[in-house]
């Protein structure tokens, strides 16, 4: 069957993949001391890729056959998970190069899952989705596992993978499941035949497809995974996983629900709602508790992954075009929080291995703009104005209160207020605590520009959120 | 230019505080000049409205005609998406309180110029109180419910980092009190205008044109509860009041002025700003719970005064019971209580304002709070500290002839004859209890300064120095003695501003 490829449209895939190439074999090549060569060729070919992402911006192309869609919700999300693998590897290099680890390899293994990430956003059909979902975790599993002589990276690299792989899985039957009900892999067919008196089978494949998706967006209770995996990851990799990772499984949930998995919505959302109240709430009373800094990462990245499923629940409440947009909003504002937040961590990655909050003691007198960075990003994940992680916060609210869905925005207020415990106790562990000798650090310039730069954007998107308020509403798959 | 005023008000502030952070650190004296120069030109800025400003103007309430009565307004668009406006403005209660927030924020510059709590750093204590300075000037002329909220949330981490850093011994678990409270408060608050939002047709965060919005009154009793949570806290009304003590006491000398002065007024101009207007309906049948619970705040606080050893607790203790007045004078719904309600905010900003200065210049020369350790005498070591603190104590008792008196006698007398529909017997006890609470407060005050100013002085400061009054203390002082005094003869300078505005928010109810 002869397909339409729009090469245009496929372009920015097809320069990654080059690139991916590319640097397997350069690693062959390069001298061991110029391994990090490797970054330098990734870091042009994600740029170039992304410079021709945005000369797509606006377009409608379709390719094979339908099932590969250019729109303005694939552009944006590819623009994002480019502009996201630029900053990862802007934090990997200093990493991986004094680390020794084996860069070459590592920086093939974050390309390809980015490239998943790309395909998955454009992904119209099931087993296209499925596929790139595995592009984005595989690659991870062997990410999660690189620091190899320390026990708990592998722990957290055979964490992930084995409950990835029952994830997937189950996944995989749900999504055999509906192809058995509906005859069609394609979203837009899946739609068309779910409408009507709805099947037990139906309901039952498409929540075992929200289980697989659960675990990539490490929604409780398949979140276990997460804070081991972010501890023991290399801090790159867990910023990766809590980032880019989680905004793949999202993309693809966005797509399956808003779109293939509509007409059921009455019966899925309540089961967000649920899973909503309960990831946020979990997540943010264990992470209360913690005093390792990737794991309160990784237990506020579990609470916030609560609040991006409470637009889901909305669904089906005559509000669903705000629900979409504000779940996509709250995609891209987290992202800049927690990268930005990563990103301190690894600038002080050599003067404190173990990452524990106390490190954090006197880092306002120690790094000062990596500690007034690390405070905008903690109060902004607390939600707290004029800070654009409160107009993320806010737009949630609206919906829920739009689909006359009330107490889940009353759950997620309480939450807020809880969660401020905890990102407050960085802020203060930073400012208020005294430490005896209080030697400057110096923070590597790659790490603490990439933070500052993206505190300035959490900044100026909370005083003027006009500034990227508008983008989830040109991309909305929901008309 | 009458269109930049009030956004350069607010905003100068900021501008101070970033061009301070490219100052470097070492140019201590530099820094505190700055702090000075972008709190002075504010103020300029507002005393200069004042001459363009027309009194006779009536509130921004009640009819459509309600918009045009906003003066130096400014409307923009802001968040297109949601339909939020930079909507700034002000009307016969915003000024006042304006004013007030302006001149405090000078004043507190002025006395940091010579005193800067511990541990120093005034480049970082100078910004936070310039952000503060933002958010607090920010919330008396927002007419946008989303950025009144950012305004008043933008208050919430200087004075975090204020109590945190330069506060006393208990200073964390002031700081996480004074924030986790608050913002709980306020996130209800939030939703309540959110809730608004969406009943309101067509949906708008607009102050003004939510009062013609005719919400039932299911849905008003509704909202005024998240309200209420937010405002009540921020007042602090009695049960809600728990951080207030620990905070003021805890915080440096200017942060104590501020949250005294203007923070807590915030709550009590949210109550007549945004709960009144827009809920009327509501507020009627809250108003005998809020009296209530604002009766309860004035007998308590009078009793807890009475049992404090600190001098400073002992202040912030006595300013949950001032806040019971102005809670009452506006739960009486009438244009007696309501005005009484603002005199006795700005009264009480400036009263209590500069009994925290005072307390924190004992504290400086005796370096103890406690009223036992200080152990009398101060009129004759100090004469003029110790004259300045019966002065204000005595204002602040409410003595007729100073500012103090106005606002709790008026509130009490509202009680007599509140709004139509509220139980008369009910607010007659209330202001039953009332007045024995002004009694109360009396008695502590004068107690207070029978144990502090009068009697020997002890063996243990006899042979120290302590300096009487300093320049900088008279410089920053002296507009508080002065408003003091001229606001106790000359109470229509806040009438005057306040009554036009007071009768068309009654003319609700």
């Amino acid at each position: 069957m002869p397909f339409d490829v729009d090469y245009h449209a496929i372009a920015p895939e097809l320069i990654v993949s080059g690139t991916i190439l590319l640097v397997l074999v350069a690693d062959l090549l390069l001298r061991p001391d110029r391994k990090w060569l490797s970054m330098v060729i990734s870091f042009l070919g994600v740029a170039a890729a992304l410079v021709v992402e945005l000369t797509l911006v606006g377009d409608l192309r379709t390719s094979f056959d339908g099932t590969y869609v250019n729109d303005a919700f694939a552009v944006l999300f590819k623009t994002f998970f480019l502009s996201v693998a630029l900053v990862v590897l802007l934090l990997s290099l200093r990493y991986f190069r004094d680390g020794r680890y084996y860069q070459g390899e590592y920086y093939f293994l974050l390309l390809s899952s980015f490239l998943g990430m790309l395909t998955i956003s454009s992904s119209r059909d099931l087993l296209m989705l499925f596929i790139s979902l595995e592009l984005v975790t595989a690659p991870g599993w062997l990410m999660a596992a690189f620091r190899k002589r320390d026990p708990r990276s592998n722990e957290a690299g055979l964490k992930y993978f084995l409950i990835g792989i029952l994830s997937t899985a189950v996944m995989l039957y749900g999504m055999s499941l509906v192809y058995g009900v509906t005859g069609s892999l394609r979203l837009q067919d899946i739609a068309g035949s779910l409408q009507g008196e709805p099947q037990a089978v139906a309901i039952a494949a498409v929540l075992f497809v929200v289980a697989g998706f659960a675990f990539k967006v490490s929604s409780v209770p398949f979140h276990f995974w997460a804070p081991d995996t972010y501890e023991g990851s290399p801090v790159p990799v867990a910023a990766f996983l809590s980032v880019a990772s989680k905004a793949a499984g999202f993309a693809g949930l966005l797509q399956l629900m808003f779109t293939g998995f509509l007409p059921l919505a009455e019966f899925w959302a309540p089961v967000f709602a649920v899973l909503s109240v309960l990831t946020m709430t979990i997540g943010n009373l264990v992470a209360t508790q913690q005093r390792q800094i990737v794991r309160l990462l990784a237990y506020s990245s579990i609470a916030q992954a609560g609040y991006m499923l409470l637009p889901f629940a909305l669904v089906g409440g005559g509000a669903d075009s705000q629900a979409f947009e504000a779940a996509v909003l709250y995609i891209l504002i987290y992202a800049v929080m927690t990268l930005g937040a990563f990103a301190v961590v690894i600038g002080l990655a050599r003067e404190a291995p173990g990452a524990l909050i106390s490190d954090f003691a006197g880092l306002g007198r120690r790094a000062p703009a990596l500690a007034l960075s690390m405070a905008l990003f903690m109060v902004s994940l607390a939600g707290i104005p004029p800070l654009a992680g409160f107009y993320a916060k806010l737009v949630i609210f609206l919906a829920a209160i739009s689909a006359d869905q009330l107490w889940l925005a009353v759950v997620m207020v309480i939450n807020s207020v809880i969660s401020i415990w905890y990102y407050v106790g960085v802020v203060r562990q930073m400012y208020f605590v005294q430490v005896p000798e209080a030697r400057p650090v110096r923070a590597p310039a790659l790490a603490t520009g990439v933070a500052v730069l993206a505190a300035v954007v959490i900044l100026a998107g909370g005083i003027y959120p006009d500034l990227f308020a508008r983008l989830p509403g040109a991309a909305a798959l929901v008309p | 230019m009458s269109d930049w005023a009030l956004t350069l008000a607010v905003f100068l502030p900021t501008v101070g505080a970033l061009v301070i952070a490219l100052v470097p650190g070492d140019r201590d004296r530099l820094v505190r000049g700055l702090g000075i120069l972008f709190t002075a030109v504010p103020l300029v800025i507002g005393i200069a409205l004042l001459f363009g400003y027309d009194f006779s103007a009536p509130g921004a309430f009640g009819d459509g005609s309600a918009g045009q009565a906003l003066q130096y307004e400014v409307n923009a668009s802001w968040i297109s998406v949601i339909g939020a406006r930079y909507h700034l403005g002000i009307d016969g209660v915003s000024l006042p309180l304006l004013e007030l927030t302006l001149l405090l924020g000078l004043l507190c510059m002025v006395y940091t110029w010579r005193y800067l709590p511990e541990p120093g750093r005034p480049k970082a204590f100078v910004g936070l109180m310039l952000l503060l300075q933002t958010g607090m000037a920010g919330t008396f002329v927002a007419f946008d419910l989303v950025l009144f909220f950012v305004f008043w949330e933008l208050v919430l981490v200087p004075m975090y980092f204020l109590i945190g850093l330069w506060g006393g011994p208990n200073r964390e678990y002031a700081a996480i009190k004074f924030f986790l409270y608050t913002l709980f408060g306020s996130v209800f608050m939030l939703l309540g205008f959110l809730a608004m939002y969406f009943r309101a047709d067509p949906h708008t965060f607009d102050m003004i044109a939510l009062q013609q919005a005719g919400f039932s009154q299911d849905f008003q009793l509704l909202v005024f509860a998240g309200l209420f949570l937010g405002f009540a806290i921020k007042v602090p009304m009695w049960p809600f009041h728990t951080w207030l003590p620990d905070a003021h006491t805890e915080a440096p000398t200017v942060g104590s002025v501020v949250l005294a002065g203007v923070l807590l007024k915030m709550g009590t101009y949210g109550f007549v700003r945004i709960a009144l207007p827009i809920l009327p309906e509501a507020s009627r049948v809250w108003a005998p719970w809020i009296g209530v619970l604002a009766v309860i705040a004035i007998v308590y606080a009078a009793l807890a005064c009475l049992a404090q050893r600190d001098l400073k607790r002992l202040i912030a203790f006595s300013s949950v019971g001032h806040m019971g007045f102005v809670m009452l004078g506006i739960a009486t719904l009438t244009d007696v209580g309501i005005n009484a309600a603002i005199f006795g905010m700005v009264a009480h900003g400036i009263i209590t304002g500069m009994l925290f200065f005072l307390a924190g210049s004992v504290h400086e020369r005796y370096h103890t709070r406690e009223i036992a350790e200080i152990g009398g005498g101060m009129l004759q070591k100090m004469p003029a500290l110790a004259s300045i603190l019966a002065f204000t104590a005595i204002a602040s008792l409410g003595l007729p002839g100073l500012a103090g008196f106005w606002g709790e006698v008026m509130a009490l007398l509202s009680s007599y004859n509140p709004a139509e529909g509220l139980s008369l017997g009910l607010f007659r006890t209330l202001m039953v209890f009332g007045g024995i609470g002004t009694i109360l407060t009396a008695g502590y005050f004068l107690w207070m300064l029978q144990r502090v100013n009068l009697g020997t002085v002890p063996d243990r400061w006899r042979e120290k120095t302590l300096s009487d009054v300093t320049a900088a203390e008279y410089v920053s002082w002296a507009p508080l003695l002065v408003a003091t005094l001229l606001l106790g003869i000359f109470p229509r300078l806040i009438f005057g501003v306040t009554s036009e505005a007071v009768g068309t928010l009654v003319a609700l109810f």
